[in-house]
């Protein structure tokens, strides 16, 4: 038995070896790698897009883009880090790797699903690019009528992609449910589940009820360019107000999708290193249910301006504040997990921290929003791009690179470099708030969001923000050299350097391919640090 | 085979009885006849919630019987009437805003 | 030579056949799900524009011939009862009568896909095409936005047949596995999986018919 050893001889990395038994494993710990490489390239693509954004906007006037290229540039931005990094993002790489370790399991429930998912993701991300090289899309990564429908660019050919996409995102949310479900190890009962797993599951039923409607709201976005069937043509008596109805049905949730394994993540990171039990597991967990459940009925706060009704909008606003109170139950939790613990600040224990500050701020802008007086001033300005910034990069992007150095160790059995992993932590963050705070002010003083040009009071603040840009470039290229280096020559790893209570780190690190020598038998809850 | 549900695994494997299928496949036919049946007496406003209502029940005899919903789990059921209770949502606050807005309309 | 019980080989993660079988099963349930979830909104949207336009619904029924959709609903109710012999018969280890029926069942399907073209073919006929390609004039429609009502029709049936063919295709796979043996009565999952499809595929008929056909 290797518990604390250093690792093995034979792990999931060498016991096979030569690309195409990559291409066709069956192991949820090299498609969660398979993921890793393309999301991060995704990512790659999708921030070059981000800084050509900021580089316009240096100064008012024309800059690199005419606005039609401008539009492009967003539009591609919106649906690369949307479709392609943030939705597969945290489940499809540390979800992948680590439910079946986290719940005593040797895989997931359908493993060649898994694979196919991991397929279905790359065929609509290709699709997607080649549009790049055809008719670029301008429409905004949401694909709004009319224009989306009138607009030369290859609309079809991009909307298909991404409803490949969803049936990835679909796939991946049965297989966990099932795994939940059904393959638990002895003794491992719901309620002992880490709260990663709580996350899992309940982002797993958003993937599953969610997406099939953003399928069907594709098809007909299709269906109008190639047949116009008019159903949301006003002259044949149809509504465009109807596709923002069916858009966002799933994309609300969507949000919830990106969110939610987020905070799983955070919950690991903040009881490992604060060496403490959680506070409230089980308030924590029916929050994740919660959350999941309560973002079904809130789509059209996205919607307050665009002509749905005034009682729909109260409606609306209503429950969208409802959201808010799961949601701050988990901070308020994660602050009581801190409180007299005993604090280590490694770099995944930043990353945690870093994401209460943003998320807190991204959240509490988020009510404003909610409140639908405020929100006819803020809608499409600059604050609401600030507002959910905060939330998926201040906290999905924190999220996932805290949980990835987190899980470095675990993943490739080496240790990565602990200093320079800190510095990338502190361009990121300050990079990131000198980016986005600036754009609530902005979005105040009332620029709109998506035109290439702006006022020139608006100058300085813009100026701002595209520095911040330029910090955040800086952070994440440390970040990927930290990787990199690693990744060749980081010291062994040992099973368990954080400490940490839950399954995974009782194997060997890289894990055995087939996950535990012995099946667990689960005795006690996943945090019992004390 | 007897219709006795003995332990939950079983249930799955539950084998159905010829008759039962016989039975509800005839009821499906005359509930398609009854549905014409409906619609030739011009019920008016009534016509679709009826037309509703019986594809309802033909739907309810589907799932129970041909599908085996009767004697399968909690849990599949529960999985297979979530997306139906989603869908109704779906459709209650879009409808709501389009009705809404309709009425609306004629005061501005 | 299908009497032969052997155990099904079953996938190393599982404990045993049985659990294999239940996660499947539950599998194939969340998948349903999101086939009612796709159709739904497309009904989602006919409901609201029913209720908008009522009259102009009423005016493109009339072109639909209800007796065929009649008989297509017939067609598939049998086709869904053959599909649970077919399954039935495996349980009882009887593979002829369970290949006979799933043969019939793929039968039906071709049935109800040739009436489906011969629905298509006279409406092309008389100019009732889909939304912007009705032409007001030529088909003497008396209400201006009738391509809705027929971007609805094609688009649900035209989906709706996308799935009839793709569970037509399903069957076709496991009628040849069963032939080969593969299945028998301790092992049958791939069987009752394709079996659940056909029967959302039956189900979503079972509400088009009405909709589309009897309205007005």
């Amino acid at each position: 038995m290797a518990a604390s050893a250093s690792h093995s001889d034979k792990n999931y990395l060498n016991e096979s070896s030569g690309i195409w038994s990559w291409l066709t494993t069956l192991d949820h710990k090299r498609i969660g790698i398979m993921y890793f490489i393309s999301v991060l390239t995704f990512f790659l693509v999708g921030g070059i897009f981000a800084l050509l954004i900021r580089l316009e906007l240096f100064s008012p006037g024309k800059g690199l883009f005419t606005p039609d290229q401008y539009n492009q540039v967003m539009t591609y931005h919106g649906a690369i880090m949307v479709f392609m990094v943030i939705i597969p993002g945290i489940p499809a790489i540390l979800g992948n790797f680590f439910l079946p370790l986290q719940i005593g399991a040797k895989d997931v429930a359908f493993p060649r699903l898994n694979l196919a998912s991991w397929y279905l993701l790359m065929l609509g991300a290709s699709m997607a690019v080649a549009t790049m090289f055809l008719n670029k899309v301008d429409t905004g990564w949401t694909f709004y009528t009319p224009y989306s429908i009138r607009s030369s660019g290859s609309v079809v050919l991009m909307v298909i992609a991404a409803f490949i996409m969803g049936m990835s995102s679909v796939l991946t949310g049965l297989n966990f449910i099932v795994t939940v479900h059904k393959l638990r190890a002895p003794g491992m009962t719901m309620f002992r589940i880490p709260l990663f797993v709580w996350a899992l599951y309940s982002t797993a039923i958003l993937q599953v009820l969610a997406t099939p409607v953003l399928g069907i709201t594709l098809l007909l976005l299709v269906a109008e360019r190639v047949l116009g069937v008019g159903i949301f043509d006003p002259k044949m008596g149809g509504d465009p107000v109807l596709f923002q109805h069916f858009f966002w049905f799933y994309s609300h949730p969507a949000v919830y999708i990106m969110i939610l394994p987020a905070m799983g993540v955070i919950s690991e990171i903040l009881t490992t290193f604060s060496r403490k039990t959680i506070f409230g597991y089980t308030a924590i967990a029916f929050s994740s249910l919660g959350i999941a459940a309560v973002s079904f009925f809130v789509w059209g706060h996205h919607m307050f301006v665009s002509g749905q009704s005034e009682i729909a909008g109260i409606l609306f606003s209503f429950l969208t504040m409802l959201v808010g109170v799961p949601t701050a139950i988990k901070m308020f939790n994660w602050l009581a997990t801190l409180y007299k613990g005993s604090i280590q600040f490694q770099s995944p224990m930043l990353f945690a921290l870093g994401f209460l500050f943003l998320f807190a701020i991204g959240g509490v802008t988020g009510i404003m929003l909610a409140t639908i007086g405020l929100d006819v001033h803020f809608h499409d300005t600059y604050f609401v791009v600030a507002h959910f910034h905060y939330v998926m990069v201040g906290g999905t992007l924190m999220a996932i690179m805290g949980g990835f150095y987190y899980w470095f160790p675990k993943m490739f059995g080496k240790m990565y470099s602990e200093a320079a992993a800190r510095m990338s932590f502190v361009f990121i963050f300050i990079g990131f708030n000198v980016t986005f705070f600036p754009q609530f002010i902005l979005g105040s003083m009332g620029m709109p969001r998506r035109y290439f040009d702006y006022i020139p009071a608006y100058t300085q603040l813009n100026r701002i923000s595209t520095v911040g840009s330029w910090m955040i470039a800086v952070g994440f290229l440390i970040g990927l050299y930290t990787i990199i280096k690693g990744l060749r020559s980081g010291a062994p790893a040992p099973a368990n350097p954080w400490g940490s209570k839950t399954l995974e780190w009782t194997v060997t690190s890289p894990p055995p391919h087939h996950n535990f020598d012995v099946e667990p038998i689960v005795t006690a809850g996943p945090y019992e640090y004390r | 085979m007897a219709n006795k549900h003995s332990n939950h695994e079983d249930d799955a494997h539950h084998i159905m009885p010829f008759s039962v299928y016989v039975k509800v496949a005839s009821a499906l036919f005359i509930l398609t006849i009854l549905t014409v049946s409906a619609h030739q007496m011009h019920l008016g406003p009534w016509a679709a919630p009826v037309a509703f209502l019986i594809a309802s029940v033909k739907a309810v005899l589907v799932m129970l019987f041909f599908m085996h919903l009767k004697y399968d789990n909690l849990t599949n059921r529960v999985i297979f009437a979530t997306g139906f209770f989603f869908l109704a949502l779906l459709f209650a606050i879009s409808a709501i805003d389009i009705w809404t807005r309709i009425a609306q309309s004629t005061v501005l | 030579m299908s009497t032969d019980n052997h155990a099904h080989h079953f996938a190393h993660h599982f404990k045993n056949a049985e659990h294999e079988y239940q996660s499947s099963k539950e599998g194939i349930w969340l998948f349903m799900v999101t086939e009612i979830l796709m159709f739904g909104g497309l009904f989602v949207g006919y409901a609201i524009f029913h209720s908008l336009y009522p009259e102009m619904f009423a005016e493109g029924a009339e072109h639909l011939d209800w007796k065929m959709g009649f008989i297509n609903t017939l067609v598939l109710i049998f086709s869904s009862f053959t599909m649970a012999l077919g399954i039935y018969y495996i349980q009882r280890d009887e593979k002829p009568k369970a290949v006979f029926n799933l043969a019939l069942t793929i039968l039906c399907g071709c049935i109800f896909m040739v009436i489906k073209y011969m629905e298509y073919s006279h409406k092309f006929h008389l100019g009732l095409f889909p939304g912007k390609w009705l032409d007001v004039a030529q088909t003497g429609a008396h209400h201006a936005n009738l391509g809705l009502y027929y971007g609805f029709y094609y688009c649900m049936t035209g989906l709706h047949g996308t799935h009839v063919l793709i569970g037509m295709g399903l069957i076709t796979w496991v009628l040849i596995r069963t032939l080969r043996g593969d299945f028998n009565p301790k092992y049958y999952t791939a069987v009752e999986g394709v079996g659940i499809f056909w029967h959302i595929v039956d189900l979503i008929w079972i509400f088009l018919f009405p909709l589309l056909y009897l309205v007005g």
